[in-house]
């Protein structure tokens, strides 16, 4: 399978603070990696390094052959080709959902509006929010809003999904909803890096699972691996409280 | 020219004897309040964004800090610190001979700076003065504006791959605008307000009719009371408009 991001030796640094000491990974085309792992451990971290939202301290990061931290790298180029979704949704609070779905596609991809539009209401149908096509972001609950950012990121046809803990911020009858989206995709072989405090969706849905802890990846492995018969041991006394 | 006594005591006869004098000064002031508050906008853009610019990697850094940051804080800082009737003196007599002199002018010399410096001599210090001024002020309006902005809205912009400019032109501004009307407005009938300053180096504005009017009879209570009349209109109009805006933008908010 083709190799879409490379991580080589990725470290980060707030000050005199290592946030990151060192990440090595791999994940391949339509594969779904879920990152688990203690508060602060900085899995997030490690997650917007991947699009360059975080700037590296060190080591190198290639998404689909192109250095993310490069100076000379098109990095707007780059991210439309990333679709990310955060944990507090970032919606556009002065843009329809309608808007909110077509503008990067608009003035990014060039698509027309007549095209735009066609998208998004596509992308709605399919996470069951036509009817909110017209509606602010405030007038949504936090899952539907949180399936609008899905859509959104959706539009620009991105090759490589990132996700920031997306239901943490949701009430727990939300997160179901945006969880089957999620499932959905991964079953349609998007390629998908889940930072999750959501075990049993990374047991079901990853192929993969990397556990990462004080800034390193302590063990990775198939979720049964991890989950069932992890080999290290802050691996276990973290399964051991959040399971 | 006979006596018309208002309650016994206004002179309105006075009024409107010099109703052609007080009607080209409030065309006078409402031009220069226009004016300044259209360039004094684009001014404080430019400076609000050059005070939040910042460069990621290393000689973007040090350049955003040095030539953006740094000079936008200094200017900002001096047209606060300094009142606004001792910068229009400096900028009349001083910093204008400099560019607009019938001898040596930097920017216009001979026969025309002549003409200029004659007839359009305090409008143009006027103007250039508030406009400074106001463009300070107003740069902190935006500066907070945009700071207030969560940075989640530039983070889904950018990972959207939308392009710095794009993000501010589409996501950050028009938001932080909703928020910026009312202190705006503020600014604005502050403008209005301070307008009347300009009076001092000879524009004919409303305040300067009402000095030609005072100087002519030895009465006061007329004429400014007659201008402050109209100011208190022109600001109420302008608060009417503020508010006008707020509701049409209003739309969408989340706070």
């Amino acid at each position: 399978m083709d190799e879409v991001i490379r991580v080589k030796g990725l470290t980060k640094l707030y000050g005199r603070n290592a946030v990151l000491r060192g990440i090595d990974c791999a994940i391949k085309a339509t594969e779904v990696v879920c990152v688990i792992g203690p508060s602060g451990s900085g899995k997030s971290t490690f997650l917007r390094c991947l699009n360059g939202l975080e700037d590296a301290s060190g080591g190198q990061i290639l998404v689909h052959g192109v250095a993310v931290h490069e100076t000379k790298t098109d990095i707007d180029a780059l991210r439309s080709d990333i679709g990310m979704v955060f944990q507090r949704f970032n919606l556009f609070p002065h843009k329809t959902v309608l808007e909110n779905i077509t503008l990067a596609p608009c003035k990014v991809r060039g698509l027309t509006y007549a095209q735009a539009r066609l998208r998004a209401s596509e992308l709605l149908q399919k996470v069951g929010l036509l009817d909110k096509i017209d509606a602010y972001p405030n007038q949504l609950s936090g899952g539907q809003q949180q399936r609008v950012a899905i859509a959104r990121a959706l539009a620009m046809q991105p090759r490589i999904m990132l996700f920031d803990e997306p239901t943490s911020a949701l009430d727990p009858e939300m997160v179901g909803e945006v969880l089957a989206v999620m499932q959905s995709l991964a079953e349609e072989g998007m390629t998908m890096v889940v930072v999750t405090h959501e075990m049993g969706f990374a047991r079901q849905v990853a192929d993969r699972v990397l556990f990462i802890d004080e800034g390193v990846v302590m063990e990775e492995g198939t979720p049964a691996a991890i989950f069932d018969n992890p080999s290290h041991e802050r691996t276990r006394r973290f399964l051991s409280k959040v399971l | 020219m006979e006596q018309v006594l208002w309650f016994g005591w206004f002179r309105a006869d006075i009024v409107s004897q010099y109703a052609g004098l007080f009607w080209r000064g409030l065309q006078m002031t409402i031009a220069v309040t226009l004016i300044c508050i259209v360039l004094g906008t684009a001014l404080g853009l430019a400076i609000g964004l050059a005070r939040v610019a910042e460069g990621r990697h290393s000689p973007a850094k040090q350049l955003c800090k040095y030539l953006l940051q740094w000079p936008a804080a200094v200017y900002v800082s001096f047209f606060r610190g300094t009142p606004l009737f001792v910068q229009i003196l400096l900028i009349h007599f001083a910093l204008l001979p400099l560019f607009i002199n019938p001898a040596d002018g930097l920017l216009i010399s001979g026969e025309t700076a002549r003409d200029l410096k004659q007839n359009y001599g305090a409008f143009i210090s006027g103007v250039v003065a508030l406009t400074l001024n106001s463009g300070a002020y107003i740069s902190e309006i935006f500066r907070a504006g945009i700071q207030s902005i969560d940075k989640g809205q530039v983070e889904a912009s950018r990972s959207l791959g939308m392009s710095f400019p794009r993000t501010m032109y589409h996501i950050i501004l028009p938001q932080a605008f909703r928020r910026m009307l009312p202190p705006l407005g503020n600014n604005a009938i502050a403008l209005l307000k301070d307008s009347s300053l300009i009076s001092a180096i000879g524009l004919a504005e409303l305040a300067y009719a009402a000095r030609t009017v005072a100087g002519a009879y030895s009465r006061y209570w007329e004429p400014y009371l007659t201008i402050s009349l109209m100011y208190w209109v022109l600001t109420l109009a302008l608060a009417y408009g503020v508010k006008r805006l707020e509701v049409r933008y209003g739309r969408g908010d989340s706070r």
